[in-house]
């Protein structure tokens, strides 16, 4: 959401139950303004909340002009003082995939994580236990960086691409119609475009190509709830039940109408906690994330 | 003089110029023929000025024509400037002709007029209107010059002078737009004073084929790129946004589409709307005053007062914590529950919370009922049983020769009556506020007992079924019940103290077994400190009854049961958790002994302040249930939960195993036989036999001997 109207974006975004203490609200309207002088960027998004066993990371993101280039990421306990986080390296993803459960809360607290390397000695082979110390700093990135290319969102439309390469915020965004805010085909991930290049030339050929360059949500898996479930659930011999799920307009977005028709919330599934909102007819969008900062690999089974 | 000339002009102008209007509307983006005429030397002759103008008349006819046909509708337009154009050419030079060509006109212009805005624009937009008057107010300074040259006054000089001023000022006073045509006018006319007359026709005819280019309509879209871009410009002039340039293509785009959009939905009825007003009709009820008059005005005071929470006090401490619904949703919540209490005989009501749904979500209520009114459903459960009770005795009676199955349904477990354990309270959910309050109903132990092994997301619609493994008895609304009165049992806590045991009441039915389950307000609680509160975790205590593994809060002896019926062969099978009781934590535990979850803490503490740590608040988190919190400001408390309705674990579901399989009947004497009887034990069997009986016929010696021989023969 955006750091500017949050007030607005916090009230719509209520209704998952989600807020913000009245002086934590207060702070951050203060203190993310001063990010955006210090760090000279364009726009400061307020990300979210990844809840610790011990204290909350509350995360903002600072958009340059071109909207879709990398973002930087800070994270804060108090929301008052902010800290940058590095970008999530490749090596940084492969160790801290490995780490259940919940944050600590402690951006130094370190995760052991035991692993067995084979080590080679003359002719033996060994197998060691090796524990790999992972600083929770480093897991914040992981989580985040998981969380942006997985479902961050925004309406189609939202943002355009300039004939010049970078996209923008398109000023003429009206919002959705009623009708198109019910579809999933209307929102966009807010990320650099994985599998628009796998389309065909039949796909693409209705889209308009300053408007239409982002992956829409439509092809997330699991789609329906058939096409992820079917393997995985063989072993229930529940499969006959589960078929008719993609009655329900479910996979991994629970999209509603609330108030009446007069904002539509999209709730991720895969990670429970990030509620996108959008009040159709306006320009008042944004997604906020709190959560446990762990990823729901339970979602075949519960759909 | 100007003073006194320029009203004259002005009302010449609305004789002449009224009537030329139309006419000098065609000529509005090109050249004028007239302005120029106030450059030109003063000698310039009348007639070749009229000679000029007739020219330029026929000139722009053909123009109007191709305007006109844009619309389609020409056809008498088109015709009207052939008579018109001879005419005026083969007039002579004189006063006249322009009178005459004015008188002409009318009939044209007229006609003229009341095409051009359907020809020009196909949706008469604020635009083309717009830049109709700017046209015409345009032309009429314009005019001016032409009304002067043609009322032939003696100081042509002067007055030209003037109306160039004059025209000059009024431009000054029209927006950018005008000014930048007319100074194209005048850039163009520049060559004109300097010399021949050839080159402004040249110049006017390139003017006129890019024009005419321009109009020309598209036959896909039936636009021209002319109206689109002046449509654009005005949308630009009246939107003004900024860096204009960077979008003009959204601009563009926008234009068109509402072009289109406008058109098509003209006979479509906009009904997209409905439900926003559907609901609102509902809520609005929530908000009209209900006025029960002519009760006994105390006692209906006393029972509201009872009844209802103050939800918004406790909404304002939750978001003091950071939890909670917005503050219009939270009220019409409030609303929401003072209707329900309104319309049912409720002691006691508490908002639960709200359980997040795939397509909608509920809105939980918490309730007791006044002593004795909720009786309906004991009567359907009754029913059941019996019938239950029926089918088993028919079986019996049946003697059998073939064995019939042995196996039958472990001992279903009877669900607890309302107002004890488990069904302590009613619960009432609803999907949006102002949407009507359905009661769940009481939950049994087999859903509980099921409910523990799946993990489903809520539909949000009640009559959903639930599809799973260890199949689920009873639709969403069963499980939705069973959440709840899990969540309940682990999460409901209160400051230690403020309940304290019961003396009387509870203890009569449930003295088997020893434990106390009921419980009441402790009238001289003082209050914990907020930070004793935060601190240590043994201040809390659960006040809502431990859920056994049986399904239960309270014991249910199945084993006793047993006994009576079928004793012999159930002692063996039973497993050992039936034979001891199985006893939970007692009620009004401290949450300090709470279970861990893999070194996990199963509660988080928190002050909800830290910058103001004396009005704070103690916020209590579950790790357990996330979505679970409880606020204590030291003398009140509260529970509320928000959430999918799951528990946590850090690992991921795993579905339960599947049943053992029953192992076959252990291979016995009564499974195997004997070989078939050879000849030798059959002969050696007679033999035996044979020595039996003379054994017997010694003994006895009677005449039956023989017969009996005669048997084994």
């Amino acid at each position: 959401m955006d750091a500017e109207s949050l007030l607005l974006s916090l009230e719509l975004a209520s209704g998952s139950g989600q807020g913000l203490s009245p002086d934590r609200r207060a702070s951050l309207l203060t203190s993310l303004l001063l990010v955006k002088r210090d760090y000279r960027y364009d726009r400061v998004l307020f990300w979210g909340r990844i809840l610790g066993l011990v204290a909350d990371y509350y995360i903002a993101q600072g958009l340059s002009e071109d909207q879709l280039a990398p973002r930087k990421t800070l994270y804060s306990l108090n929301c008052t003082e902010w800290s940058l986080l590095p970008p999530a390296t490749e090596e940084m993803v492969a160790q801290s995939s490995v780490v259940k459960g919940r944050f600590m809360g402690d951006p130094s607290y370190e995760y052991e994580h035991i692993e067995l390397q084979k080590v080679n000695e003359g002719e033996k082979v060994f197998e060691e236990e090796v524990v790999i110390q992972i600083k929770e700093e480093t897991r914040l990135v992981y989580v985040i960086d998981q969380i942006d290319k997985a479902v961050a969102i925004i309406p189609r439309g939202a943002l355009f691409k300039t004939p010049f390469g970078p996209t923008h915020v398109n000023r003429t965004f009206e919002g959705l119609s009623l009708s198109e805010a019910k579809k999933l085909s209307s929102y966009f991930h807010f990320r650099e475009p994985v599998e628009l290049k796998n389309k065909t030339l039949l796909e693409k050929a209705d889209l308009d190509p300053s408007l239409d360059f982002m992956d829409s949500l439509e092809h997330d898996v699991p789609k329906d709830g058939v096409s992820l479930l079917l393997p995985r659930l063989e072993c229930n011999g529940t499969i006959s039940a589960h078929r008719n799920l993609h009655l329900l307009g479910s996979g991994s977005w629970s999209i509603q109408m609330e108030r009446g028709n007069a904002l539509v919330v999209l709730r991720s599934l895969l990670w429970p906690g990030l509620t996108f909102y959008h009040a159709p007819r306006t320009r008042n969008y944004g997604y906020i994330y709190v959560g446990t900062g762990e990823k729901n690999m339970d979602l075949p089974f519960m759909l | 003089m100007e003073e006194s000339t320029s009203p004259k002009q002005e009302k010449e102008n609305q004789e002449l110029g009224e009537a030329r209007r139309s006419w000098d509307v065609k000529t509005a983006a090109s050249p004028q023929y007239s302005e120029p005429a106030s450059f030109e030397p003063l000698e310039a002759k009348q007639g070749l000025e009229t000679g000029r103008q007739s020219r330029s008349s026929r000139y722009w006819s053909p123009q109007s024509g191709a305007r006109t046909s844009l619309g389609g509708s020409a056809g008498p337009e088109t015709s009207s400037p052939a008579p018109l154009s001879p005419r005026e050419s083969s007039s002579t030079p004189s006063p006249l002709a322009p009178a005459i060509q004015d008188l002409g006109a009318p009939p044209q212009s007229d006609r003229t007029t009341s095409v051009i805005p359907e020809a020009g624009t196909p949706d008469p937009d604020p635009l083309e209107q717009s830049s109709d008057k700017r046209e015409s107010t345009h032309h009429t300074n314009q005019s001016d010059g032409n009304t002067f040259q043609q009322s032939q006054q003696p100081h042509l000089c002067g007055p030209r002078a003037v109306s160039y001023k004059n025209a000059n000022q009024k431009e000054l006073r029209f927006d950018v737009f005008q000014e930048e045509d007319s100074n194209s006018d005048y850039d163009l006319h520049q060559p004109a004073t300097g010399g021949s007359e050839v080159a402004p026709s040249m110049l006017e005819t390139t003017v006129q084929n890019a024009k005419a280019y321009l109009l020309k309509t598209s036959s896909k879209s039936g636009l021209n790129l002319y109206d689109h871009l002046s449509n654009m410009l005005t949308k630009i002039l009246d939107e003004r946004p900024e860096n204009a340039v960077d979008i003009i293509e959204n601009i563009s785009q926008d234009v068109k589409m509402a072009h289109f959009s406008k058109k098509f939905d003209a006979l479509q009825n906009e009904n997209e709307m409905l439900p926003t007003y559907e609901i609102a009709e509902k809520q609005k009820a929530l908000f009209l005053q209900v006025h029960l008059e002519g009760v006994d005005q105390e006692l209906e005071d006393e029972i509201v007062e009872n009844a209802l929470p103050n939800v918004m006090e406790s909404a304002f401490y939750f978001e003091q914590a950071g939890v909670g619904l917005g503050t219009d949703e939270t009220y019409r919540i409030f609303l929401a529950l003072k209707q329900l209490t309104d319309t049912h005989p409720i002691q006691r009501c508490r908002f639960w919370g709200k359980i997040l749904g795939l397509e909608m979500n509920y809105i939980v209520a918490e309730v007791e009922f006044r002593e004795g009114e909720d009786e309906e459903e004991v009567e359907e459960e009754d029913v059941d049983e019996e019938r239950d009770n029926r089918e088993s005795e028919a079986d019996e009676d049946e003697e059998d020769e073939l064995p019939k199955s042995l196996y039958k349904a472990p001992q279903a477990i009877p669900k607890e009556e309302s107002r004890t354990g488990a069904n302590k309270y009613v619960y009432f959910v609803c999907n949006e506020p102002g949407r009507p309050w359905v009661k769940l109903p009481p939950v049994t132990p087999a859903q509980i007992v099921i409910a523990r092994k799946i993990k489903k997301f809520f539909t949000g619609r009640l009559d959903a079924p639930i599809i799973s493994y260890p199949p689920f008895p009873g639709n969403e609304s069963n499980y939705l019940r069973a959440q709840i009165a899990r969540i309940s049992a682990g999460t409901h806590v209160s400051p230690l103290g403020f309940y304290q045991f019961g003396e009387e009441e509870g203890e009569e039915e449930e003295e088997v077994e020893g434990s106390q389950n009921s419980f009441e307000e402790n009238p001289d609680f003082e209050g914990i400190q907020v930070i004793d509160l935060v601190e240590t975790l043994s201040n809390w205590v659960h006040h809502v009854q431990h859920i056994l593994s049986q399904g239960r809060c309270n014991w249910f002896n199945s084993v006793q049961k047993n006994e009576e019926e079928e004793e012999e062969e159930d002692e063996e099978k039973e497993e050992p958790d039936y034979i001891e009781q199985e006893v939970g934590p007692p009620l009004l535990t401290p949450i300090s002994e709470d279970l861990e979850i893999q070194n996990i803490p199963p509660w988080t503490t928190r002050l909800s302040s830290n910058l103001i740590p004396q009005y704070a608040i103690a916020v209590l988190q579950s790790n357990l249930w996330p979505g679970a919190y409880a606020f204590s400001n030291g003398k009140k408390f509260e529970n509320f939960y928000i959430g999918w309705g799951h528990k946590y674990s850090p690992d991921n579901y795993t579905p339960p195993v599947p049943p053992p399989v029953y192992q076959e009947y252990p291979s016995g004497p009564e499974i195997t036989e004997m070989d078939d009887p050879g000849v030798e034990e059959e002969q050696a069997f007679r033999a035996a036999q044979e020595a039996v009986l003379l054994a017997a016929e010694e003994n006895e010696e009677t005449e039956e001997d023989e017969d009996e021989e005669d048997d084994y023969d």
